[in-house]
């Protein structure tokens, strides 16, 4: 439906492994992070008061 | 199609008089042409109101869940499948229900109709041989049913019930058809212009829910529109909020939509609601190579975990 690539995430993560689950995170965050604000489906402060 | 209507009352008089149901959902006509109307007997002596024909498009298996009762049904190829997912979904008893089977040859556009005769008034309408005799003010003008069909059914390759009490007729022939080339058109775009071709679709959407309430699959007690605590999706035409509307409806349907077309049929506005369900259909059929409500025995791929499921898209 034209979501921007990059914004959408997978990944299997067992309650055990704590430290996949800290590479993942911050990966995903640095790679939303390069993207910038969202363009699409989000909506500014002003249009949601 | 008016053998199907003598032999809808038939069997209706027998079910009710007989004791074995307490009502049968069926059909009749509307107040206006084009428009059959859902239509529910308890009396055996009003069974003569029940009708069928090419109007008869809304899908019955939406008026089953949460009843009590013991009911008939009328069913066509789709409303059939709808009801094997009713069962599968737990939402009908198979017990107490009897489907009233019926090969379906295909149903009418009332919009595509209305166009035909360039947008005059409609007064009457009959049928013959395929094709429909429309009449209005000073005039009357034949059209080819094969030219009005609604959408779905011009693609539709499951036009007889996967299971019935009663046939209303012998099974009819079923049509090859490339269901999905305007799905693949969508696909070949970039993120950019689907995103825009999205945004464009349901730009002219009033948010009315008129989609989600004649689609059978729609049974939640609450649906997630309505919530206010929390309040899920913003209830403005904000395209953002119009647009997380359609896509989280349509993905609630996923694997089970049957392309009945209800949606698309109630639509105030036109809106090809279609192109996300028929996607997901799409993508169920080449992953799980699952079709929808073809067995009530069968549980949905959303539903079951297989070893061998699809799971590139995990890293």
């Amino acid at each position: 439906m034209g979501v921007e690539p990059g914004r959408l995430h997978f990944s299997w993560i067992s309650s055990a492994e704590s430290t996949k689950f800290v590479d993942v995170a911050t990966k995903v965050i640095e790679e939303v992070r390069a993207l910038g604000p969202a363009g699409q489906l989000a909506k500014t402060k002003a249009q949601v008061a | 199609m008016s053998d199907y209507t003598q032999k809808i009352r038939e069997t209706a008089k027998k079910l009710l008089s007989e004791g074995k149901v307490d009502a049968v959902i069926g059909y009749r006509e509307g107040t206006l042409p084009l428009m059959a109307e859902p239509c529910l007997v308890k009396d055996p002596e009003k069974v003569d109101q029940l009708v069928f024909n090419s109007f008869c498009g809304v899908n019955l298996a939406n008026y089953l869940p949460k009843r009590k009762d013991r009911v008939a049904v009328v069913a066509k190829g789709c409303d059939s499948r709808n009801i094997a997912l009713h069962i599968v979904e737990n939402q009908v008893d198979r017990e107490r229900l009897f489907v009233i089977g019926a090969p379906c040859t295909r149903m009418v556009d009332r919009r595509k109709v209305a166009a035909a005769v360039g947008g005059r008034e409609i007064s009457g309408v009959s049928e013959q041989d395929g094709k429909l005799t429309v009449s209005g003010p000073g005039y009357e003008q034949t059209v080819d049913k094969k030219d009005v069909l609604q959408d779905n059914c011009s693609i539709c390759i499951h036009r007889n019930p996967v299971l019935a009490d009663e046939m209303l007729g012998e099974k009819l022939p079923e049509q090859e058809a490339d269901r999905y080339a305007d799905v693949r058109e969508v696909e070949a775009m970039s993120p950019e212009e689907r995103f825009a071709h999205f945004k464009d679709l349901f730009s002219e959407c009033i948010r009315c829910y008129a989609c989600r309430n004649a689609c059978p699959l729609c049974y939640c007690p609450t649906c997630f529109v309505d919530e206010s605590k929390p309040q899920w999706v913003g209830k403005s035409i904000d395209p953002t909020d119009t647009m997380t509307f359609h896509f989280l409806r349509a993905f609630h349907c996923a694997g089970r939509c049957t392309d009945c077309g209800a949606c698309e049929r109630a639509c105030p506005v036109g809106i090809k609601v279609r192109q996300l369900t028929r996607k997901l259909e799409k993508d169920c059929l080449g992953l799980f190579d699952w079709e929808a409500g073809m067995n009530p025995d069968v549980r949905p791929p959303l539903d079951t975990w297989r070893p061998e499921d699809p799971e590139e898209f995990i890293k």
